[in-house]
């Protein structure tokens, strides 16, 4: 006698049980299938190109009603199941109930709803069956604008298919990164720039706060206060396995129904399967591990028992146009290893981890015709000793010469292109080299190859000593560090000329030979794209050494100094008092009065930061900047108000420029001083920028140092006026920020560039000192404000432990 | 294992790290990735230097007194004979669990 088998849910994972089953023995079961939509089994992966416009429903339905008949399928579709009731062994539609022997969930997700206001308003949609599909072609058929919530998987399918269907979409992500789950920054870089040239707006970090709107939806908030106008708001920001039905049953129930190794539940004629499981705390979410979970679970149903195991997967995006893959593990690690490949002219980024002579992961955008086959290495963990120098070229380069470093160059066919820019390809230049250009510069004024923008220099050098062998000596270029062939100077050039805007988009399109960098790199990096970018770029604190995060200096004994700004050096009671109480309240052991005219706070615990920084803000004191690589002090003498041989108001000037400079950053440390007579009692002559007063107006003198090395300033220029002495001032350290190579100090520069260079710019070019000052001040309209206060009161947590465990202890 | 939960991920910024007191001292707990989680001793062992205040780079973290490189995976300094005590995390559910047990049994050390 036939067994009673029902399945809840019409998904991707019931459609491949059912065909398993009955392909087994037609025999074996009476099957009863519900369906909350009104609708049987299709492809719930190919819905994107439905949206799209690509294919249509009906191409995509997998089982048709002729199937469910030809099989003797009982269909309640369009009827929501109420409950399980297990004692009776029953199953509760809203059309009444059936029974069951084998019961299986197949209930699959909900999409995760974000709790914010509005989030109920009409044209706020999902993203998970063809009701939300036809729903959002529907509101595309009215035109106007999207906004979709999410940027992985989905989401920017949505997005695509909007923005086909004539839409104007904006996709709002809450990590840096697109799609960070299979992607790493580089290849989420490439994504991004494709998604952009379709027209898509970008929006990463964006925060929803709320979604808009009085009677159906019309814009959307973020917690930045940035205002969005939607027509539509797509929320496809994670799904969670639907569980309710078996939760209210009193199945065991985690973040999915648990199930064993044969999608057994805890009720053993109950079973599961698919993106409504747990398995050994696994959620799925691609359709590969449903299937094979369907094929187990079909064995488990008819006798033939089977085991799940988890795999790894491998995630493909769904939009024309934009070519990634992404498989395994590509996490660093100790005993990992990467493989990096970039081809910037291109837009190609290959990454393969490797662990102990094995691939455990990989990531591809731009090309990614042997994703499978590296897919494949992955699973089979296939040893890839032999292969490792080539092996990133994929399956046809296989078989060179391994013993060589060079093999992979040697092993490019002569069509090959090298340079992206100048469409040279190798034959082209080792013909050149055969012909005598037998160095980088003579090749590249035969081939044009590497002439452009640099980045392919080291593949053509590779070449030069390929073909010529020991004839050829490797050029020495110092590198900013072991990530990069390219010099500080050649990588401020690139971020200027290719005009790179973010770290990823500096390290696909510069081909950095690691992930994200170096505590070398990072710093200098994060300097040069906001001082040339200050409106784009947004300071990345992680970058940053620990001093200028946490704007104090980290003492040896891990506390830190607060260095409150006194400008000009002039301070008053009350300034002082606060400081005096602070130091009380804090307890801290040593007050200094430094060399640049101010207080020096030593040893206050990193938790005390924000508390301290806020006391001391309520007395109108400000952050110092004694640890940034930015402006220091200016050091001043009394000057004309009260010193009988004073010229000038040093004082005055002082105090102007210190609020002119404050907050802003520079290659490095920058230090000033205005002394109000050739006297020169604030030293001025030994300062980056020092001024010397006289009854004439003011010297102007740069690249002074005082430190490792110690050397007089060099002249810029005599100037009449105080506002001339600031705009030389203003416009120098301008040049320095624009052109310095990071860690610098202005006399390091100036020796470099020849302070000629610098004078024709700052003092005899009117339009260039002009362009300058006015560069200066749109940077300073973003970090001219004070970090400590903003510190204290938006980041205040922090600075504080995560956890205390030792409380708990104690309890 | 006990695993306690001591915060959420987005607690701790990408590339960035946060400290756990313990009975016998800070535990760093650093996040590499978008869900990567590590837990070491907070003290560089060269001169005790907070490893929690370094820049995190790769599975990497440099120790900001005086730049000594570790991986966090294994603890082990790169390019020094010397290695960082290394304890067990988890993520679930966007929270950040580490093992107690492990932590006590570094408390009776």
């Amino acid at each position: 006698m036939k067994q009673k088998l029902i399945i809840i849910g019409a998904g991707m994972a019931s459609g491949r049980l059912i065909e398993q089953v009955q392909a087994r023995d037609p025999e074996a079961f009476d099957i009863t299938l519900f369906n909350a939509e009104p609708r049987g089994n299709y492809n719930r992966i190919m819905l994107s190109p439905v949206l799209s416009g690509e294919k249509t429903y009906a191409e995509i339905v997998t089982h048709d009603d002729a199937f469910y008949a030809e099989n003797g399928i009982t269909c309640r579709f369009g009827e929501h199941v109420v409950a399980i009731d297990r004692a009776r062994k029953v199953v509760v539609g809203q059309k009444g109930e059936v029974a069951y022997d084998k019961l299986v969930i197949a209930t699959g997700s909900a999409p995760f709803i974000i709790p914010v206001p509005g989030k109920d308003l009409p044209g706020v949609v999902t993203y998970r069956d063809l009701d939300d599909t036809n729903a959002m072609i529907e509101a595309a058929t009215k035109g106007g604008k999207a906004v979709v919530i999410g940027g992985g998987l989905l989401g920017l399918e949505a997005a695509a298919g909007l923005s086909d269907r004539g839409m104007d979409v904006t996709v709002l992500h809450l990590m840096g990164h697109l799609m960070e789950r299979q992607l790493d920054e580089a290849a989420a870089h490439l994504l991004r720039c494709d998604l952009e040239k379709r027209g898509l707006r970008i929006i990463t970090r964006a925060s929803t706060a709320a979604i808009l709107g009085t009677d159906r939806v019309e814009g959307v908030m973020l917690e930045d206060n940035t205002g969005l106008e939607a027509d539509l708001v797509v929320m496809a920001v994670g799904i969670r396995p639907e569980t309710r039905l078996a939760t209210d049953a009193g199945i065991e129930v985690a973040r999915g129904i648990e199930v064993n190794a044969q999608m057994q539940t805890s009720d053993p004629d109950i079973f599961a399967v698919g993106e409504c499981i747990e398995f050994d705390g696994h959620l799925f979410g691609l359709v590969a591990p449903l299937y094979d979970q369907a094929r187990v679970l079909a064995g488990s149903l008819l006798n033939g028992p089977d085991a799940f195991v988890v795999k790894d997967t491998a995630t493909k995006l769904k939009v024309t146009g934009c070519d990634l893959f992404s498989a395994g593990d590509f996490s660093e690690g100790e005993n990992r290893e990467d493989i990096v490949f970039r081809d910037p002219a291109r837009g190609v980024y290959k990454r393969l981890v490797i662990e102990d002579d094995r691939l455990v992961g990989a990531v591809m955008y731009g090309d990614t015709a042997d994703g499978n086959w590296f897919f494949d290495l992955i699973k089979n963990e296939t040893g890839i000793e032999e292969m490792r120098e080539t092996l990133i070229f994929g399956p046809a380069y296989q078989g060179g010469d391994q013993a060589n470093p060079l093999s992979a160059v040697a092993a490019l066919p002569p069509e090959a292109e090298i340079c992206g820019c100048n469409g040279v390809c190798k034959g082209t230049i080792v013909e050149a080299i055969h012909a005598g250009a037998n160095e980088l510069g003579a090749l590249r004024s035969a081939t044009k190859a590497s002439a452009s923008c640099g980045t392919c220099t080291g593949l053509v050098e590779q070449l030069l000593q390929v073909t010529l062998g020991d004839a050829f000596q490797m050029p020495t270029v110092q590198p900013v560090c072991g990530c990069t062939d390219l010099s500080h100077e050649d990588v401020r050039r690139l971020i200027k000329t290719k005009e790179l805007k973010s770290q990823p988009a500096v390290w696909q399109e510069l081909g950095w030979t690691t992930p994200n960098g170096c505590h070398v790199c990072r710093p200098a990096i994060n300097f040069y794209l906001l001082a040339d970018w200050p409106l784009d770029y947004r300071d990345d604190p992680q970058s940053r050494f620990v001093n200028e995060r946490k704007h104090a200096n980290i003492q040896k004994d891990g506390s830190f100094s607060v260095v409150p700004r006194m400008w000009g050096g002039i301070t008053n009671p009350r300034e002082l008092r606060a400081i005096a109480d602070a130091a009380d309240k804090y307890g801290v052991p040593t007050v200094k009065v430094t060399g640049g005219q101010r207080i020096d706070l030593l040893g206050v615990r990193g938790e005390d930061l924000p508390a301290i920084w806020s006391d001391l803000n309520r007395a109108g004191l400000v952050s110092g900047h004694a640890y940034s690589k930015g402006l220091r002090t200016v050091k001043t003498c009394v000057g004309t108000d009260h010193c009988r041989f004073g010229t000038q108001d040093s004082t005055g000037l002082g105090i102007k420029l210190e609020q002119m400079l404050w907050g802003s950053w520079t290659p490095h440390k920058v230090k000033l001083a205005v002394s109000g007579c050739p006297r020169n009692c604030a030293e001025a002559t030994c300062k980056d920028v020092g001024i010397v007063c006289v009854d004439s107006g003011y010297q102007i003198g740069v690249a002074g140092a005082a430190g490792m090395d110690v050397k007089e300033t060099e002249r810029l220029a005599d100037v009449a006026t105080e506002q001339e002495a600031i705009d030389l001032t203003v416009a120098f350290i301008q040049l320095y920020r624009e052109n310095a190579k990071y860690l610098d100090r202005p006399y390091k520069w100036v020796a470099k560039v020849g302070l000629d260079w610098v004078r024709s710019r700052v003092v005899d070019d009117l339009a260039e000192r002009s362009r300058l000052i006015d560069a200066f001040e749109l940077s300073q309209s973003v970090y001219r404000r004070d970090p400590w206060a903003e510190h204290a009161q938006t980041r205040a947590q922090s600075y504080t432990p995560l956890a205390d465990l030792t409380l708990e202890a104690a309890e | 294992m006990s695993w306690i939960d001591i915060g959420a991920l987005a607690d701790i910024p990408e590339r960035g790290a946060r400290v756990v007191k313990t009975e016998l001292g800070c535990v760093a707990v650093f996040r590499t990735a978008e869900a990567e989680i590590f837990a070491v001793s907070n003290a560089c062992p060269h001169k005790a230097g907070p490893l929690s205040e370094g820049i995190v780079h790769g599975r990497r973290v440099t120790c900001p007194l005086h730049n000594w490189v570790f991986d966090l995976d294994s603890g082990e300094a790169v390019g020094e004979d010397a290695r960082i005590a290394t304890y067990p995390t988890r993520i679930a559910a966007g929270r950040i669990l580490l093992d107690g047990t492990a932590l006590r049994k570094r408390s009776a050390a």
